[in-house]
């Protein structure tokens, strides 16, 4: 069994943090949830549970960062990029300074909390602000670089992660790099371009496309900002037909991202978005949830065959 | 550790010389918030002058004490209290305001040299001033760190949230002097959002409570020397002050929270800040 991303969160946490004075944490009374518990276990002089409070832990946080600390930031993602916005905005984005803002819970991962814990929008309202990079945690292995990336590359981040278990998709040991998406499966006839828990999802899909005769390759695009155009416009030159797949809103995420790189270009393929259609969800299990609102193998590839079909169509 | 008395002159004409620039600059660009910016003169000058470790030739010098302006609207009186002290060239006030300016319309650590936090957005400043306060005890710098609260500023929840969290963490090393002039953009405090017991306020927070008369150079640095006194608790200096301080038709005056100064009334406050 993979493990839950939070505990690779939290492990990490612990890590790459216990040696390095500079880093902090902070969290508003969720460290159980997020599992920066664990580093306040082993490093409690450098962790501060400051309450249900998370616009002051934000800006906290950009005070620790203002002082040369590195601060992780830690509560549920609907929270952080809410409540937190307005030192993300001010402190991070404007002013630049060092702040990780760790986006606990990420998409429906939160599943019987209901609507009101989904974060089906952080990516789009993140992606906003000018100088903050933006990540989405894939899968434990990916969640573990992450944190290393976060202590040793300077510069405001929100890394969206998950509460669950996500399946395995890099082996230990493998090297990511800022800015580059990763290619897990190569394709001749569409590109699945997706992130978080869609990544193995969209593997599972390839899976089927291919039982079809549909050759769809897959890539991890966990670095949506920077997003890596270079090769995503290789993708829409080789397979000519683009589907983008996220645990979020189809607005201003990792669609909205793709599409923005591809139109700039003048690279004009179809594409097709798989993603909540700009509404609220409800509660249930995670499977339930992403099954009802088609975040699964089946609706990717079903998104897969729509725009194949088009492209061929256009022919 | 009390002023002199020659150095108490010299610091209360300083300030009249701010005033009188304040006016005249921000008469210049018709645009920018006098009211704020002459309350809060002999705190930025008290701090600036006599109580805050910053060495303007290492802007930047990790152990050195950190002045957040959490009322950043009052960004043109900490600019002028800089340049004098030595940040960047006082001419360089006339481009306050202006494209290309570093002297942005509120305070941004990016741009300008001696400015140690980006403010604007009330209600933050408290909370990162907790957070550096924190920060820099745990380097063991023994940096003290001051935040100039204003009137609208702790309307915002987060200031007290903040308060709380000062607490908790035992954050000695924090001082709030607050700009209490009774008066924010659209009237009188207690009637725009009555604020009850202010000092009850913050002692039932926890907090060490020192008053002072906010426009008394003298008793600031007093004050000031008091809350650097540490005995485990964050400190607020109720500072009393009159919005628009030192031009007697803009005093206590919302008006002139960020009103530009036309040039009869730039005229009357030119000759009532001429001499001393």
């Amino acid at each position: 069994m993979a493990k839950a991303i939070r505990e690779a969160y939290g492990e990490a946490l612990v890590k790459y943090g216990r040696g390095n004075p500079d880093v902090v944490v902070l969290d508003a009374d969720v460290s159980g949830s997020t599992r920066s518990a664990l580093f306040q276990a082993a490093c409690p002089e450098r962790f501060f549970n400051v309450g249900v409070a998370e616009a002051n832990m934000a800006a906290m946080g950009a005070g620790f960062a203002s002082v040369g600390k590195i601060p992780f930031i830690n509560t549920f993602a609907a929270f952080i990029v809410t409540l937190g916005l307005l030192p993300a905005r001010i402190f991070g984005s404007y002013s630049n300074l060092n702040v990780k803002f760790m986006g606990a819970y990420g998409g429906l991962s939160d599943a019987y909390d209901g609507p009101s814990h989904h974060s089906i929008e952080d990516v789009a309202i993140m992606r906003a602000l000018p100088n903050f990079r933006v990540y989405t945690a894939s899968d434990a292995t990916l969640t573990d670089w992450l944190v290393r990336h976060a202590i040793e590359s300077k510069g405001p981040m929100y890394v969206r992660l998950s509460r669950d278990v996500f399946p395995s998709v890099y082996g230990p040991g493998t090297v990511f790099e800022d800015g580059k998406g990763k290619v897990l499966r190569e394709g001749k006839d569409a590109a699945i371009v997706a992130c978080g828990v869609m990544v193995g999802l969209a593997l599972d899909a390839a899976k089927e496309l291919a039982a079809e005769g549909i050759e769809a390759a897959v890539i991890d695009m966990f670095t949506i900002k920077p997003l890596d155009a270079e090769l995503l416009l290789e993708f829409a030159r080789s397979a000519g037909a683009i589907v983008t797949a996220e645990e979020h809103s189809v607005i201003g995420g990792l669609g909205g991202a793709v599409a923005e790189a591809l139109v700039a270009e003048q690279a004009c393929v179809p594409v097709g978005f798989v993603g909540l259609a700009d509404c609220h969800t409800e509660c249930g299990s995670y499977a339930e949830l992403l099954k009802k609102y088609q975040l699964d193998a089946p609706a990717i590839a079903a998104k897969v065959r729509e725009t194949v079909a088009k492209k061929r169509s256009a022919l | 550790m009390g002023l002199t008395a020659e150095r108490k002159a010299y610091l209360e004409k300083l300030c009249q010389k701010f005033r009188r620039d304040v006016v005249d600059t921000l008469y210049g660009i018709q645009t920018g918030h006098p009211g704020g910016s002459l309350s809060v003169c002999e705190i930025l000058t008290a701090l600036y002058f006599e109580k805050a470790r910053v060495d303007s030739a290492d802007p930047q010098k990790p152990d050195r004490d950190r002045v957040v302006l959490c009322k950043g609207h009052a960004a043109p009186m900490l600019y002028r209290v800089l340049a004098e002290r030595g940040f960047f060239p006082v001419e360089e006030m006339k481009t306050l305001r202006r494209l290309n300016t570093r002297l942005q319309g509120h305070p941004s650590a990016e741009h300008t040299p001696g400015v140690d936090l980006s403010t604007g957005p009330l209600g933050a400043g408290l909370s990162a001033a907790l957070g550096m306060a924190l920060g820099l005890r745990l380097s063991k710098t023994g940096a003290r760190v001051y935040a100039i609260l204003g009137d609208g500023d702790v309307n915002e929840g987060m200031v007290w949230e903040a308060c709380m969290s000062a607490v908790k963490f035992k954050a000695d090393n924090l001082v709030a002097i607050y700009d209490w002039n009774k008066v924010q953009l659209d009237g009188r405090s207690a009637d725009i959002m009555p604020q009850g017991d202010v000092p009850a306020k913050f002692k039932a927070f926890g907090w060490r409570c020192l008053s002072c008369d906010g426009h008394d150079i003298e008793a600031l640095c007093e004050a000031i020397d008091k809350a650097n006194d540490p005995d485990g608790r964050p400190v607020v200096i109720l500072a009393d002050t009159v919005k628009g301080k030192g031009v007697s038709f803009m005093e206590g005056q919302n008006a002139w929270h960020g009103k530009a100064i036309d040039e009869a009334s730039y005229k009357r406050a030119a000759a009532e800040l001429e001499g001393d």
